[in-house]
This record gives C-alpha cells, sequence and structure tokens, in this order.
C-alpha cells in the first residue's frame, strides 16, 4: 500500500515537472537565439560563439526604435494602468457598500462582463475610425484610453471582489461616526484594500503591456509599442530573428520581474479574477 | 471631522456617488457603447476612401446580404474557430485537471517553484509566443524540425501545410493556456473538503472511482468557469494567428478576428467589416446570455430540489 502511494507519487513528480520542462525548454531556445549570430540562428548551430550584437542592433542602430518603442510602451502601460486603478477602485466602493440603485449596479457590472468578454476585434475598426476624425489617431492619448477602457472591466472586478471581502462592520462603523463617503474611502478602504491594488495593478499593467490588437491598429510609427515592434521584425522576406529574440527576451522583462516580486499577489488576482 | 449641517455632508455624499461612478460610465458609454452604436451605422453604408476623404454610401442591408450569402472567408474562419476552441479548450481542461491532481498527489515539493514556472506561458505577451513558436515551427531551421531530424524523420512544414496548420496553431493555444487551467483547477482542488475526500478514500473505492464519483462532481463550479472562461477567450484569439499564419495558408488558420481585422484594415472594407463585427458582436452577445441563464435556471432547479 505504502509503497503504491510512493510510486505514484514519483510518477505525478516525474509528469508534473515534465511539463514544466515543456514549458520552459522552448522558452529558452529562443531566447538563447538572442545572442547568436544570424548566420548561426538560420542554420540551427547548437555551438555558436556568443554575441551581443542582436541587442546592440536593436538598441542603438539608426535603423532601430526598439528604445522608443519600450519608452512607449512604458508611458501607454503606467498611464493607463494608473487611470484604471484609480477608476475602478473607487468605482468599486461605492458599488460594494453604498446605496446605488440596483439597476446602476446591475448596468455597470453587467457591460463590464460582457463587454470583457466580446472579441477586441470588433471594437478596434470603430475605434479606429473614431480617432481618426477626431484628429487623434496615433496619439497617447489614444492609445492610453483605450487601454484603460480595455482592462477596466478586469480591474473592476478584482477590485469589487477585494473591498467586497473587507469587514463590513468597519465601513458601517466609520459611516456612523459621520465619516463622509469620500472619508470613508480614503481612511478606512484604500489603506485596507493595498494589496488587492498591487495585485490589480500588476495585472493590468502586464495586460496593457501585452496588448497588440489595439497598439497595432491606434498606433503610429512615433507611438509604437514593443509588441506591434516585434511583429514588424517578420518581415515577409528577410525575418529579424535575431533582433526578435533580443526584443524578445527585453520585452518579458516586465513580467519576469513582476512573477518574481509579486508571485502571490499575481496568482491571487488570476484567482479572483476568474473566479469572479 | 464635524460637518455642522447634515445637508452638507448629505451634498458631499453625493457628490462622491456621481464621482466615483462618473468615471467608469463614461469610459463605457463614449469607448464601448458609442462604438457599437457606430458600427450598427456603418454596417448599413459602403464606405469608400477617395483621395483621402471617405465617402458614405448608404447600401441598406447590401453587407448582411453579402456576408450570408457570398461569404466564404468568414465563415471558413468561423468553421475553424469552433474547431480550434472546442479541441484546445478540450485538450487544456483535461491537461490542466490531471496536471493539477498529480501535483496535488505529489504534494507541496517545489510548488511555488512550478507556479511560478507555469506562470510564465500567462504573462508572456501573446505576440512573444507567436514569435517563439514561428521560430521553432519554422521549416528549415526550427527546433522542432532539428529534432526530428535527430531521430531520422524529415522536415516538416508545420505552419506552411494546410492540413498541418490548424493543428499547430492548437498546440500553441494548448501549450500557453494549460498552465492557467492548471493554475485554477489547483485552487479549486485546494479548496475541496478534506473530511469528504477521507471519507471516499476509507470507503475503499478505487482511485479512479474517487476522482470520477467525489472530485469531479465537486469541482463541478471551477470546471464549468474555467471552461466557460477559455471558450470565450478562444473566440477572442488574434495575437498568435498574425505573427504564426495571418490565416494562411489558404483559409486554414482563419479565425473570426483576423477576417475582421483584414476587412477593416488591409482591404478598408470599412462598411463590410462593421457588418462583420455587429454579427460577431450579436452572436457572441447572445451565447453569453444564454450561457447566463441556461446556468442560473439549473441552480435554481438544483436548489429548489434540495
Amino acid at each position: 500500500m505504502n509503497r503504491s502511494i510512493s510510486l505514484g507519487r514519483v510518477l505525478a513528480n516525474t509528469v508534473v515537472w515534465g511539463y514544466a520542462l515543456v514549458i520552459l525548454g522552448p522558452t529558452l531556445w529562443v531566447l538563447s537565439n538572442a545572442f547568436k549570430f544570424k548566420i548561426d540562428i538560420i542554420t540551427g548551430a547548437t555551438l555558436s560563439p556568443l554575441t551581443w550584437i542582436n541587442f546592440r542592433e536593436l538598441l542603438f542602430s539608426r535603423q532601430s526604435d526598439f528604445l522608443a518603442n519600450l519608452f512607449n510602451s512604458a508611458v501607454i502601460g503606467v498611464a493607463s494602468t494608473a487611470i484604471v486603478i484609480i477608476v475602478a477602485t473607487m468605482a468599486a466602493f461605492t458599488i460594494v457598500y453604498l446605496e446605488v440603485k440596483p439597476w446602476v449596479r446591475w448596468a455597470i457590472l453587467g457591460w463590464a462582463l460582457l463587454f470583457h468578454m466580446l472579441p477586441t476585434l470588433t471594437f478596434v475598426g470603430s475605434w479606429y475610425l473614431m480617432y481618426s476624425a477626431a484628429g487623434l489617431h496615433g496619439t497617447y492619448f489614444a492609445v492610453i484610453m483605450t487601454h484603460a477602457v480595455h482592462n477596466l472591466p478586469m480591474a473592476l472586478f478584482l477590485m469589487v471582489s477585494f473591498v467586497g471581502a473587507l469587514p463590513r462592520e468597519l465601513v458601517q462603523a466609520a459611516r456612523m461616526d459621520g465619516c463622509t463617503y469620500a472619508q470613508v474611502f480614503w481612511r478606512i478602504v484604500f489603506p485596507l484594500v493595498r494589496g488587492g491594488m498591487i495585485a490589480a495593478t500588476a495585472l493590468t499593467f502586464i495586460f496593457s503591456w501585452s496588448d497588440f490588437a489595439i497598439s497595432l491598429t491606434l498606433t503610429s510609427r512615433d507611438t509604437m509599442t514593443v509588441p506591434v515592434a516585434i511583429a514588424t521584425f517578420a518581415q515577409e522576406y528577410d525575418i529579424r530573428y535575431g533582433e526578435m529574440a533580443a526584443g524578445t527576451l527585453l520585452s518579458i522583462m516586465p513580467a519576469l520581474v513582476l512573477i518574481l516580486v509579486g508571485q502571490n499577489f499575481i496568482v491571487r488576482g488570476l484567482l479572483a479574477g476568474a473566479v469572479k | 471631522m464635524d460637518l455642522r449641517r447634515p445637508y452638507e455632508k448629505a451634498r458631499r455624499n453625493r457628490l462622491w456617488i456621481v464621482s466615483s461612478l462618473l468615471p467608469v460610465a463614461a469610459f463605457f458609454i463614449l469607448l464601448t457603447a458609442f462604438p457599437v452604436l457606430n458600427l450598427l451605422g456603418l454596417s448599413f453604408f459602403h464606405v469608400e476612401w477617395r483621395e483621402g476623404a471617405a465617402s458614405f454610401d448608404f447600401v441598406g442591408t447590401e453587407n448582411f446580404r453579402r456576408l450570408f450569402v457570398q461569404e466564404n472567408v468568414f465563415w471558413a474562419g468561423v468553421r475553424n474557430n469552433v474547431v480550434f476552441a472546442v479541441v484546445a479548450v478540450t485538450c487544456q481542461m483535461v491537461l490542466g485537471f490531471s496536471m493539477a491532481l498529480a501535483v496535488k498527489t505529489a504534494g507541496s515539493y517545489g510548488r511555488a517553484l512550478l507556479t511560478g514556472i507555469f506562470l510564465l506561458p500567462i504573462v508572456v505577451p501573446p505576440i512573444v509566443i507567436g514569435t517563439m513558436w514561428r521560430l521553432i515551427m519554422g521549416r528549415e531551421f526550427g527546433l522542432a524540425n532539428t529534432l526530428l531530424g535527430f531521430v531520422g524523420l524529415g522536415p516538416v512544414d508545420w505552419l506552411g501545410n494546410p492540413d498541418i496548420a490548424l493543428a499547430s496553431v492548437i498546440f500553441v493555444d494548448v501549450w500557453h493556456w494549460t498552465p492557467f487551467v492548471f493554475l485554477l483547477m489547483l485552487a479549486g482542488l485546494e479548496s475541496l473538503d478534506g473530511e469528504v475526500l477521507e471519507a471516499a478514500r476509507i470507503d475503499t473505492v478505487s482511485r479512479w472511482q474517487q476522482i470520477r464519483h467525489v472530485i469531479v462532481p465537486m469541482m463541478m463550479p471551477t470546471i464549468v468557469i474555467t471552461l466557460l472562461f477559455r471558450v470565450i477567450l478562444s473566440f477572442k484569439v488574434f495575437d498568435e494567428i498574425y505573427l504564426l499564419t495571418s490565416g494562411g495558408p489558404g483559409t486554414a488558420t482563419e479565425v473570426v478576428n483576423f477576417s475582421i481585422y483584414r476587412t477593416f484594415f488591409r482591404q478598408d472594407q470599412v462598411g463590410y467589416g462593421a457588418a462583420m463585427s455587429v454579427v460577431t458582436l450579436f452572436s457572441i452577445s447572445l451565447v453569453i446570455i444564454l450561457a447566463r441563464e441556461f446556468m442560473q435556471r439549473r441552480a435554481s432547479r438544483r436548489d429548489g430540489a434540495a
């Protein structure tokens, strides 16, 4: 009996770690291309001299705008995340604790859920036309606003679940003591829900950083983000494998840092976000 | 703070409610509700770009007639998308669930490291995942064919062969999203009632029977939600397809989103693209609403029976 259990354990462990290898293996192989000469990538040479040339080309060559792309992604990610978190947290508090007419609550959360599940591409054409008509196409403003509305539903659901988990008595007591709603929010809710806000911030930023469909259609040359730039390396005839790999490596840095620093927060956020 | 006049406080509170909900409402109305109406309107027009300016010709339901009568590529995309969703999500659910069971059986050994590794594909930008697999599945020098070469098998044109391309794309999606299912399933398993599991074990039913008759039924809520999530997300797929195959070869990996993108942005057929968007929007909304209705009815029937 005991032995069969331990055999099962060994088997289970093997399967799980084998799967981890299936995830890590291809990732590491592709990232290793970032340090190879193009000729070695193309001929699939296994033992090849390492080089920084791809990074140099990517970051400092005159044909490459990658530093500008990184800057654009950072600006758009930070700005849209800040907007989303502030807007979502305030709204979540009001929706959960204050006397709002049921249809208001229902309309906001219902529409958020529906919009979150609809394919982004169905909206993108309309956004493009709107911003073009307003003369805003290709501006930071247009991309930031669109990223914000795209990530707002997820952040809203996360914050509703985090704010809703606070002890109700605390909020009620503060209101009995004569605090205005704004004071309850700033003094009681905001400090307590900070952990949840970090989780929502990390996820929102990752989603903004990863977004391709919106950025592809709404950015111009000057506001192009990293994912769009990476896609342009795959030209029809000359695929710049080395720079693609180097760009890929640089582009997952924020996600890697966030995983290492905030693993617990992200897991908690993902779970809360998925179950709601 | 002492607010002497109660009506002053009431006024401030009203102000708070309005100002906390207004941004959300403004975002949703301006950037989602308005575009839907805009698309609806556009879908009845033929739009042409002449010398940099758009000209609108009202064509009634012509765009829809064309979509339902003449169109082929879009419906090939719908068919592929359904196949894609069914096959990919089934694989992800089975793999993710088994993996979660395995980790649960294997104990907490190395779990933090495992979670870190499994998070990787979820947080890496999808376009980067597309890039990665395009490099791996390259016909001549990709890792996949290099490995096949070692065991003496000929190179396979993973993304260029119409018979294989869809399977390749599905494989990448399974690789990408199984960890997500795994994490949710593991969380679900962790929250199961330990006493019931213990009782099942003492009743000496086989391991398989425990899974089939005890664990799976208890996990049903988690399973249903995860399934719903994955199915819906697989109709949002775009980034990977864009970089891996661009819908080709032919229409082998065409998906709904790619048809819309091409019609709108590459062929500049704005009215026609709007009609596609409208049809997609309404079909998916309908499915979501019906699914919710169905689940609520089932839940209430179950509560009524209990």
